[in-house]
């Protein structure tokens, strides 16, 4: 295998960088290299044709009116419900719940399922390796209901030990919440062993999907977790939109936490009642257009061979991997076996908001920071890394260009 | 090179990086700041003593940070120290005139000419916030926001 040759997959990168208008435009003059998509992947045209062509032709409020106009676009948000549900493999499209974001996805379990199940000193089980948005609901829920965060480390190597995890989960656990895919690390967590460690004491578990949506082929039922939290934004769709994939069980005891129209099912002077799930969970005019452009996303992923577009990822982190080994200066940081295409690293002497600025000047975005995981920072004792994340459009002749460009930013720093 | 890139870090901000000016801890500081950028985690912390004609003494800063920040943070105390609290609030001024890119107002020549190194981050819009972050810590200090030893 070669920078400019062909990758033995049956996935052509090339061919779908058409797809993304934003990847032909010049950054300072320079190609444009985007390796920050883990924060954010770009959006291809059948995504941003679909909104447009829904809010052109087919577009009103959902849900409400008899006019023939809300009829069509409550049909298509229902539809993108099921697109979402055969996405994740969900046994009902009930299941599907559409927030914001993952955040929100999260948020909701929080405030919704387990604080009314939290009594003072019940635990949270939860890992070093989280974003702050599977951090943060929790300490919530210490500040207010008096929960205890029990922490549960990774190896050096980045990699989860599950009988660490299984360890510390005792009688007062009432969650395990933990990523399928660390944004910094891109480590694959083995949710499945993860679920079925927890229920055998039974403890639910929330699973991080934000990264691990995009990388893995999610099939939520033999992963068995009780909930999955994603965002459209990550899997090439639009902002403003995510899901919270929850068992039916779950989101039927679950309080509505929201309250607005839309999630009702009568309200009167004195009382009211909520709607059954997922619409409980919906109040207010939901993200109607951009429910049509993930839908348009997942089906984009979906037009490819997904195991071949895996395939090609690894290929360009291995590519990386072995890229970055000359250069004796930076520390890789997260080698798990299997992890999936994020290559966070830090530098000696080059404070990664200084490489990243070099890296930009020659086209090349990179995030820099602590990417909302500061445990995991201190844990591997660093303040920010540099990350890479590759997606599917990304090619061998871009992962050069980044390798070239830090060692520029060697020259001007070192 | 690029040559925004060549002026950002240019001889002078590598050197005050690499090896800052006053960088350490000061025994019995009158006035401490913390400071904390959100976006990167840097933190930084600017100790000063000043004496009871409102003059700067000593100033030493400690933290961990990007070439912009250490620099300007180098830079800052280097710059300071001897003078009047009243000397530095103007001295941050015209400081962040400069790398906003606006038109400097109230220095003298020669403080001009030496935070000039610093004139290339206004090129960098996303790196404003690392230059500026000693300045504001400092200032916060001596505003007493979380003085360590009142004088």
């Amino acid at each position: 295998m070669t920078a400019q040759g062909k990758i033995d997959t049956a996935f052509d990168p090339m061919a779908a960088r058409v797809d993304f208008p934003i990847l032909s435009k010049q950054i300072y003059g320079k190609p444009l290299v985007y390796l920050d998509n883990g924060a954010s992947a770009q959006k291809p045209r059948q995504v941003l044709d679909a909104m447009r062509d829904f809010a052109s032709s087919e577009y009103a409020n959902v849900h409400r009116g008899v006019h023939y106009l809300s009829a069509a676009a409550t049909d298509r948000y229902e539809a993108a419900r099921r697109t979402v549900q055969k996405f994740l493999n969900a046994g009902s499209e009930d299941e599907i719940v559409f927030t914001k974001g993952g955040t929100e996805a999260i948020n909701l379990v929080a405030y919704s399922y387990l604080m009314p199940r939290i009594q003072p000193g019940d635990e949270i089980v939860l890992t070093v390796m989280e974003h702050h948005s599977n951090i943060v609901p929790w300490h919530f829920l210490r500040e207010r209901n008096g929960a205890v965060l029990k922490w549960v480390d990774v190896r050096d190597d980045g990699s989860l030990d599950i009988e660490a995890l299984d360890a510390a989960i005792g009688p007062k656990t009432k969650l395990v919440a933990v990523a399928h895919i660390s944004n910094v690390l891109g480590t694959l967590t083995p949710l499945k062993e993860i679920a079925a460690r927890a229920h055998a004491k039974g403890v639910p578990v929330l699973a991080d999907g934000c990264q691990g949506a995009v990388h893995e082929i999610v099939d939520v039922r033999d992963l068995d977790v009780d909930f999955y939290a994603l965002t459209g934004h990550k899997l090439y769709g639009p902002t403003g939109i995510g899901v919270l994939y929850a068992k039916k069980a779950h989101l039927k005891a679950m309080r509505p936490f929201n309250g607005g129209g839309e999630m009702i099912r009568e309200v009167t002077r004195d009382a009211v009642t909520y709607a059954d799930p997922p619409a409980r969970f919906e109040a207010g005019t939901p993200p109607i257009i951009e429910s049509v452009g993930l839908a348009a996303a997942l089906d984009y992923m979906n037009s490819f061979d997904r195991v071949a577009v895996k395939a090609h990822e690894h290929d360009l982190l291995t590519y990386a991997r072995e890229g970055v080994r000359q250069f004796n200066w930076l520390r890789v940081i997260g080698d798990a076996p299997g992890k999936a295409s994020i290559l966070s690293f830090e530098a000696d002497g080059m404070h990664a908001h200084d490489l990243a600025t070099i890296l930009d000047r020659e086209g090349v975005a990179v995030r820099a920071g602590h990417h909302c995981a500061q445990p995991l920072m201190e844990r591997f004792g660093v303040a920010s890394t540099t990350r890479a994340s590759f997606a599917l459009y990304n090619t061998r002749q871009e992962v050069d260009v980044m390798l070239a460009a830090l060692a520029k930013a060697r020259k001007i720093l070192g | 090179m690029d040559d925004s890139l060549r002026e950002l870090y240019q001889e002078v901000i590598l050197d005050h990086s690499k090896h800052p000016r006053h960088f350490g801890k000061l025994e019995h500081p009158t006035h401490t700041g913390q400071g904390y950028n959100p976006l990167c985690g840097d933190r930084v912390t600017v100790n000063l003593l000043v004496d009871k004609d409102g003059r700067i003494a000593d100033v030493k800063f400690e933290g961990k940070g990007c070439a912009i920040s250490q620099a300007s943070a180098s830079l800052m105390t280097d710059m300071i120290a001897g003078r009047t609290v009243a000397q530095a609030e103007k001295l941050m001024g015209g400081f962040i005139n400069l790398v906003k890119g606006e038109t400097v107002k109230g220095l003298d020549e020669d403080d001009r000419e030496r935070l000039d190194v610093m004139a290339g981050v206004s090129a960098f819009p996303m790196r404003v916030k690392c230059a500026t972050l000693a300045w504001h810590t400092m200032k916060s200090a001596l505003e007493g926001g979380d003085a360590a030893a009142s004088p």
